[in-house]
């Protein structure tokens, strides 16, 4: 237990104590809020479909969670060679652990995240249509943390240098977030962009923040949270035995 | 009189075809501080990661202070301390948050535990600095705490892998009196790994030469000089291992160490 409260505690500290990351980290989900909704905007409005900022701030905060929580689990690659993860791997505690106090770790910064960027979004004249939910939108914000850290984790598990993080963020993190319907309607897209979306995690994580934020949802909160959880526990499965097999 | 600590029996570990440590036998006493040189890419590395539970062998055998690294990993961690060749500390915590974290994994009890990290942080002359960021620190005060968190938990062997590479001499000298000093007072064996022939020959009561993944010789520093008919140990050596330089390929960690200098250079 308390092999995992100090491996938490020390992402935390390290998140906390990087201030110029925090801020820099918030400059892609601006952009994102004032080019896209205001740009957008207006057009979304008449084509009818409601207010554009309503539908994407939730979508802006999952895709600050899910870039914070994938580099949070890729950072493992980094940490393996030169960091303190070398120091935690030869001591008398087992993987298990290590790997567990990472991950909730990094899922817990990953949702600081997303709370300043809801922040942000009240900034831009985002107002959540039920304040009692909010609550529940963090824990819906914790669940995509918890899941895309895992999800860096495993990837960092085989992974044995930076050269192919850039990959990661090309082929994976990037299409993630623009096809999850995190922007746009999946309604009345094309067939294979609606599907491509249906097979994408973010995409549950979207809609059901959007659903306690914004009352806007498409599959409903409950298949959203149940996909979600099931996918969840199955990555920190797989990620927990490919981390147990690390040799270095 | 003497017990051997460490026991290590045919050990060999394949990557694919290739045998990096290839049927390696030698003992270390309790108490005693043991050198293990070779060139580049002779197999050190791999046998200290195999000692030290982060490599399976892929056959042999080892006694770590009478624990099998690979059956009985907790207890034989809980042994001993290590120094990697790649600094292992958090640059973004503080010299006690790193003594700290050292401790509580180890599952030091509190009291004892912020007793030891006083004691240790005053040996290594950074008790001054306990609050400041590691990223403040230079190259040498970072070993010196390196040296001193592999102590908390009180281990019965210390690793060493190239611990003095890129110090001065000053610092070099400081931190080998320090770990001849820990060495006397809490009999702790001491197993390093170095390129530095003058420091193991100052500093080893027994050594062992591993070359192309074999044990080419084995025993103190006068053996060897008289094995060899050589006046100093560098000389044993080389006339051991032969002149050709050894190129090592540049593997993922070798390249990531080297973009790590150069970021580090640019801060």
């Amino acid at each position: 237990m308390s092999t995992i409260y100090i491996l938490w505690l020390r992402q935390i500290k390290r998140y906390l104590r990087s201030r110029s990351r925090i801020i820099g980290s918030l400059g892609q989900p601006l952009l994102f809020l004032v080019a896209l909704g205001f740009g957008l905007g207006p057009i979304f409005q008449k084509a009818g479909g409601g207010n554009y900022i309503d539908f994407l701030a939730p979508g802006v905060i999952a895709q600050g969670i899910l870039f914070t929580a994938i580099f949070a689990g890729i950072e493992l690659i980094w940490d393996r060679q030169f960091g303190f993860l070398k120091e935690t791997l030869v001591a008398p505690v087992s993987r298990f652990e290590i790997m567990l106090g990472r991950t909730l770790g990094g899922a817990t910064i990953a949702t600081f995240q997303g709370i300043i960027i809801f922040g942000l979004t009240l900034l831009v004249g985002f107002r959540p249509y039920n304040l009692w939910l909010l609550p529940m939108g963090l824990v819906i914000m914790f669940i995509i943390a918890l899941f895309f850290t895992g999800v860096g984790t495993a990837i960092a598990s085989f992974l044995d240098d930076m050269q192919g993080f850039q990959l990661i963020m090309n082929f994976l993190v990037l299409p993630l977030f623009f096809l999850s319907g995190a922007l746009f309607p999946l309604k009345g897209a094309p067939d294979f962009l609606s599907l491509s979306a249906k097979l994408n995690p973010l995409t549950y994580g979207v809609d059901a923040l959007r659903d306690v934020l914004s009352n806007i949802t498409q599959f409903g909160i409950i298949l959203d949270i149940s996909v979600l959880g099931v996918l969840t526990l199955l990555i920190l499965v797989l990620g927990s035995y490919l981390f147990s097999k690390i040799q270095i | 009189m003497s017990s051997i600590i460490i026991d290590v029996n045919q050990l060999t570990k394949k990557f694919k075809e290739f045998s990096a440590v290839d049927h390696v036998s030698f003992q270390v006493n309790s108490g005693e501080i043991f050198a293990f040189l070779g060139p580049n890419g002779a197999g050190k590395t791999t046998t200290i990661k195999m000692l030290t539970t982060l490599l399976l062998p892929t056959s042999g055998t080892i006694s770590l202070n009478w624990f099998n690294p690979v059956t009985q990993q907790d207890q034989a961690r809980a042994s001993f301390g290590i120094v990697f060749q790649d600094p292992s500390l958090d640059d973004e915590l503080t010299a006690y948050e790193n003594m700290e974290f050292h401790g509580v994994l180890y599952h030091v009890p509190q009291s004892l535990r912020k007793q030891r990290i006083e004691e240790l942080l005053n040996i290594v002359d950074l008790w001054e600095r306990k609050d400041q960021l590691i990223k403040t620190f230079s190259g040498g005060m970072k070993r010196r705490l390196e040296i001193a968190r592999g102590l908390v938990h009180h281990p019965k062997i210390f690793f060493l892998d190239e611990p003095t590479i890129g110090l001065d001499p000053q610092t070099r000298n400081q931190m080998w009196d320090y770990v001849a000093k820990l060495n006397q007072k809490e009999n702790i064996t001491v197993f390093f790994t170095t390129h530095y022939m003058e420091e193991a020959e100052r500093i080893a009561q027994r050594l062992a030469i591993i070359d192309h993944g074999k044990i080419i010789a084995h025993g103190s520093v006068e053996d060897l000089k008289n094995l060899t008919q050589t006046s100093t140990l560098e000389a044993a050596f080389l006339k051991l291992t032969g002149k050709a330089i050894r190129e090592e390929e540049a593997n993922p960690s070798e390249q990531m160490r080297l973009h790590r200098q150069m970021w580090r250079g640019r801060k």
